[in-house]
């Protein structure tokens, strides 16, 4: 009866691009409510991997079950309704909306008015509209960020726009989130805040995370399981330490 | 109340701003101080201000380049007043009967955007640019070929000639080819301009923030983060496009049924018109309604103001162009005015900075 505590369940996942194999026989199987990381040196495979669970890419074999529901090769839009939610390596941010309104497009499929009721400001409009905000700025003050609600996304500093992508995500309100390198550009003490608040919101959201991640001191802190890619094959996989010592997988990221 | 205002402020002001315009040219009407050749001005100018704005919906909020904006007029025109020759005299009083003329203009108008941005719009890259462009010249040669009668056996359809239309003697002429449509009820007057433009505004700006035109901007700035927050990107560029073009046959409307004879030349339903709309668009500022007003306003009765200096016309005409691209977009222009708006009151500065 494992299956009922499993989230994510991925089988002899693969995708060729050419006669590149850049994800071969990927499986994995994380747990509800588990910070599961994936790892491995550049080029392995890991971004691909998001981008197949994502629907960004079809996978050429191999099937994703998401609580048990098969949504391999459903597009994008549908994996997100079904729960996933995710972020990017490269920030892909609303840059000319407001913090408060990138935050409101994730809430976009939770709340409805009609197109009328917009246009004539219906009693429907104002009530929902109300909604949304108190939910948007619930979830920015979570991340700092209710402060800047009003500014541009793109006036913000690097650190909280990378805060804002993970407010959006979880504003569609997935049970997998996906962090594609969370830390990246972050200084020590920025990477230790955002250390804490995944694993806060993991807590406060009963959410489930799967992350991409370079920084070891990150993985080792929170990560409880790993998984190790290295061009584009599972190279090992495991409870955090002690794939961490694993002697391909120290050979994988230093060289011979 | 108070919370009301200051959420929609920048909407109230843009309005107030027509409002206002609009009672001092009335004004400046009743007293006689215009001349007849402006007052002659006043409804395309109504008509070009709705075709900017709507326009701006496509180019601004949606971020999709259209060079066939004038085509969707084109359609508005045409098919509004068409249904007003027909129902002349049918339809009392005359207001009602515009106001369906209008309706038939917007729903038209929006259908052929839709049925444009289906296939279209699911492509990445700017062949909205290209199909709109050849939609445009398609539509008006096609009226200028077009050719339909009316007898007692009803309606007869031709795209040859008028004879060929084979009319009783009791028959009556409705579009007659290159010569389109002539005897449209002068139905369009200054008011009606100005109500259609508050409208119009309206429209779009409460879209604009809504649920629904938050996901359109938000396709605009990154497709990939929309589809991954769930964002149907498809229907919502449709839906945008759509508005867009229904809009546009609603300034058609407002065109035709101001004129004693409506032709579609190049000069109103051509490439040339969509590029002015384009150029009042930008130089307004892209994304800004309340600049593609102001633009259209100015840019349409520049050249006339500027009649009497004759020759250096056009040359004048040029120079404010390259003045107003260079204070909406160039880096050191935007510095000065963030510098004058930080000495303003503290209201008027958060109202520029919030304008839409």
């Amino acid at each position: 009866m494992a299956l009922i505590n499993t989230l994510l369940e991925v089988d002899h996942l693969s995708i060729s691009f050419g006669g590149l194999r850049a994800v071969d026989d990927l499986n994995l199987s994380i747990k509800k409510g588990e910070l599961y990381g994936l790892i491995g040196p550049n080029g392995a495979g890991k971004t691909t991997a998001f981008n197949l669970l994502t629907g960004v890419y079809k996978p050429n074999e191999g099937i994703i079950r998401l609580d048990g529901r098969n949504i391999t090769g459903l597009r994008t839009i549908d994996i997100n309704k079904a729960g996933i939610a995710r972020t990017f390596q490269n920030i892909r941010l609303f840059k000319d909306l407001t913090v408060l309104d990138n935050v409101k497009v994730g809430l976009h499929n939770l709340y409805h008015y009609s197109t009328l009721a917009a246009i004539l400001r219906l009693p429907s409009y104002r009530k929902v509209e109300r909604q949304m905000d108190e939910r948007a700025y619930e979830l920015l003050e979570v991340f700092g960020l209710k402060e800047s609600a009003l500014l541009k996304a793109s006036q913000l500093p690097y650190g909280k726009q990378r805060k804002l992508e993970i407010a959006r995500a979880l504003a569609t309100n997935p049970k997998l989130l996906l962090l594609d390198e969370p830390a990246a550009g972050m200084n020590p003490q920025e990477t230790k805040e955002l250390m804490e608040t995944i694993t806060f919101i993991r807590d406060k959201f009963h959410l489930t995370v799967l992350l991409i991640e370079h920084d070891m001191k990150l993985v080792a802190g929170i990560c409880e399981r790993l998984t190790v890619l290295n061009f584009g094959r599972v190279l090992a996989e495991g409870p955090t330490s002690e794939v961490l010592k694993n002697p391909e997988v120290i050979t994988a990221y230093l060289g011979e | 109340m108070k919370n009301y205002f200051s959420k929609n402020k920048d909407t109230l002001i843009t309005l107030g701003i027509v409002a206002f315009a609009y009672v001092i040219i009335e004004i400046m009407v009743k007293q006689g101080a215009i001349s007849s050749l402006f007052k002659g001005l006043l409804v395309p100018l109504c008509a070009y201000v709705i075709l900017a704005v709507s326009l701006n919906l496509t180019v601004g909020i949606l971020g999709e380049l259209s060079l066939g904006h004038a085509g969707f007029m084109c359609i508005g025109a045409f098919t509004s007043a068409f249904f007003s020759k027909l129902t002349v005299g049918v339809i009392n009083p005359d207001w009602l009967r515009f106001v369906f003329a209008i309706l038939i203009g917007f729903v038209f108008a929006g259908l052929f955007g839709f049925l444009i941005g289906m296939p279209v719009l699911r492509l990445k890259g700017d062949y909205l640019a290209i199909v709109t462009l050849a939609f445009g010249e398609i539509i008006k040669n096609l009226m200028n070929v077009l050719y339909v009668g009316r007898d007692s056996k009803g309606l007869h359809v031709s795209i040859k000639d008028a004879v060929s239309l084979g009319l009783e003697d009791d028959g009556q002429i409705l579009i007659n080819g290159a010569q389109g449509i002539t005897g449209t009820p002068k139905d369009s007057t200054f008011t009606a301009g100005f109500i259609l433009i508050m409208i119009s505004l309206i429209i779009i700006l409460n879209f604009i923030k809504s649920r629904e035109g938050r996901a359109v901007m938000a396709i605009r700035d990154n497709v990939i983060a929309a589809e991954s927050v769930g964002i149907n990107v498809t229907r919502y560029k449709l839906l945008a496009f759509s508005l867009s073009a229904a809009l546009a046959g609603v300034a058609g409307v407002l065109y035709s049924h101001n004129l004693n004879s409506l032709m579609a030349t190049t000069k109103n339903f051509g490439y040339n018109m969509s590029i002015m709309i384009l150029v009042f668009v930008v130089l307004g500022g892209i994304g800004s309604i309340r600049g593609s007003v102001i633009s259209a306003v100015i840019l349409t009765l520049l050249p006339e103001l500027l009649r009497g200096l004759s020759t250096y016309r056009m040359l004048i005409y040029a120079i404010v162009l390259i003045a107003m691209m260079l204070f909406n977009w160039a880096p050191s222009a935007r510095a000065f005015r963030a510098r004058i708006i930080a000495k303003l009151p503290f209201g008027a500065k958060k109202a520029l900075n919030e304008e839409v």
